[in-house]
């Protein structure tokens, strides 16, 4: 007698694998209940809230208008930002460029490859605390926006730049050597010529980044910008028309960026 | 001709280099940023953690509170994340070209992704101000929908690359459009999907500590309170625990994804 279970074809082996998935998922929805049930909700009603955020929306966006500034001033202030975002992603990708080419595992020696290791605790620190820890010796403002944002940017660019160096191809590297090529001959022939479109895709998508967090720093850090601009009309002036133009602004620039991003993309990708 | 050619392309370098001097220039003017300024406050920040920014006694007193709110922030960003992961699931199962059973619906979901994906965490904390107050809820809504725009996009991206065979091999033998999505569609990208979850996980804790100083909860509001009190022996104990919870989820999600990718 043929039993069901033994019919039923086993599609699915189980394996560490699969473990690992279940029990993540578990502890995931595990968290978030706990979060949910343990959250100080100081007597807000949710869904009120929800309604009234919809409410909220549809004032900010189908009712936008100036108030505190004009049209030409929401763009001189959204080039603030943008420039900010600029120098930040320039600075921190000359600095990351060499840091990697001394981290990355295919061309440094196994001293200097520590540097990931302090990559890792700066890139764990939050943007706005760099900002905010840079602020008490420079003052607030642009310098000590750029320079803080700059040490996210790095801890980012870093990893980033150092594992395009590690995924080219070894044999050239030791070819380059055997032919008696020094360090930055290699460097400069094989390594970046190979991961520049890399190195390109990255830097732009941290742009991208950095425009975002430029943003945010106007708005918690006192950096200027549009975001500074989104923090007076949303926590002084209380005005939610000004914060839905700020707030297309933004978005047109972002989406702008990001329709640029993907065509640079396609374009690196056809060049490679 | 091979000079030549060597001539073109150092002279291609200089002329892109020579443009980024001059974007770089104009966006100096523009932001009033003073590069001596800049690398002279480098030395002088670091002589000032060193006699300032460092956690001492008394600031440990303060631990208890900080630790209680680190709790807080870490549950808000899980929450946020998973939650948002679901609906997130959702709009990519309608989004995808593989999957997508109605164009229209498939246009209307990609559009909300990119409105949601493109207008920052900051942005949406104080849009949320409006409704929600100096509350918890400020962050995770202000989180979740940050997190529900990016993952919406990395999962669409991730079903696209993964299933395009499988699900037209399914078609092919006549599966219907259910058993094609939880039988092949789900269990071919469900690696790639936590991956990404795991990833919204570590950026959302940075950003709960810049979204918490903008909306007053958790763990930027701690940090905020002691710095703006000039307490900053309690404020450089936030950042080091803020370090470690976030170098410890990283290490747990590196593990995950070393064991199932």
């Amino acid at each position: 007698m043929i039993t069901r279970s033994e019919t039923k074809i086993k599609v699915k082996s189980f394996n560490k694998a699969t473990l690992v998935i279940r029990m993540t998922l578990l502890v995931l929805v595990l968290v978030t209940l706990l979060g949910f049930f343990t959250f100080d909700y100081k007597g807000i009603h949710v869904f009120d809230g929800i309604v009234l955020t919809g409410q909220t929306f549809l004032t900010m966006f189908l009712e936008p208008h100036f108030s505190h500034f004009t049209f030409v001033e929401l763009i001189s202030k959204l080039f603030i930002t943008i420039g900010l975002a600029i120098l930040t992603t320039m600075l921190g990708a000359a600095i990351s460029l060499f840091l990697a080419l001394v981290a990355a595992r295919n061309l440094a020696s196994k001293t200097t490859s520590n540097i990931r290791g302090i990559i890792a605790v700066i890139r764990a620190v939050p943007t706005v605390l760099w900002v905010l820890i840079f602020a008490v010796a420079a003052g607030l403002g642009s310098v000590a926006a750029v320079i803080g944002m700059s040490f996210h940017s790095i801890g980012y660019l870093v990893k980033a730049y150092s594992e395009s160096f590690e995924e080219m191809d070894d044999g050239v590297i030791e070819a380059l050597k055997a032919s008696g090529a020094t360090w930055w001959q290699i460097v400069f022939q094989a390594v970046l010529p190979s991961s520049m479109t890399y190195l390109l895709s990255w830097t732009f998508l941290r742009f991208e980044i950095n425009f975002t967090v430029a943003v945010a720093m106007g708005a918690a850090a006192g950096a200027g910008g549009i975001g500074y601009d989104m923090f007076m009309a949303s926590v002084f002036y209380y005005d939610l028309r000004e914060v839905g133009i700020i707030t297309y602004f933004m978005l047109l620039f972002a989406i702008l960026l990001e329709v640029f991003a993907t065509r640079l993309k396609r374009k690196l990708r056809l060049n490679a | 001709m091979l000079g030549n050619f060597f001539l073109r392309k150092r002279m291609n370098f200089l002329a892109y280099f020579g443009l980024l001097i001059i974007i770089a220039f104009v966006a100096g003017v523009i932001t009033e940023y003073d590069p001596v300024k800049g690398f002279t406050s480098i030395p002088k920040a670091i002589v000032w953690g060193f006699t300032n920014f460092y956690p001492n006694v008394e600031s440990f007193e303060k631990l208890p509170d900080i630790l209680q709110k680190i709790r807080e922030t870490l549950l808000v960003s899980v929450a946020a994340t998973v939650t948002g992961g679901a609906f997130a699931f959702l709009f990519a199962i309608f989004g995808a070209h593989t999957t997508r059973f109605n164009v229209f619906l498939g246009v209307i979901s990609r559009g909300i992704a990119i409105v949601f994906r493109n207008i920052d965490f900051s942005a949406w904390a104080m849009i949320l101000l409006f409704s929600f107050g100096q509350n918890v809820m400020t962050g995770y809504f202000a989180l979740f929908f940050g997190s529900f725009g990016f993952l919406t996009r990395a999962f669409m991206e991730t079903i696209d690359e993964v299933s395009g065979g499988p699900v037209e091999a399914l078609k092919a033998t006549g599966a219907g459009y259910f058993s094609i999505v939880f039988k092949s569609v789900v269990p071919s990208t469900m690696p790639q999907m936590i991956s990404w979850v795991l990833f919204a996980i570590e950026t959302n804790i940075r950003q709960a500590t810049l979204v918490g100083i903008l909306t007053g909860t958790g763990i930027g509001f701690a940090f905020d309170l002691y710095y703006k009190s000039l307490n900053y022996h309690a404020a450089s104990l936030v950042v080091v625990v803020i370090v470690i919870a976030i170098l410890l989820i990283e290490w747990l999600s590196n593990y995950v994804r070393r064991v199932i990718l």
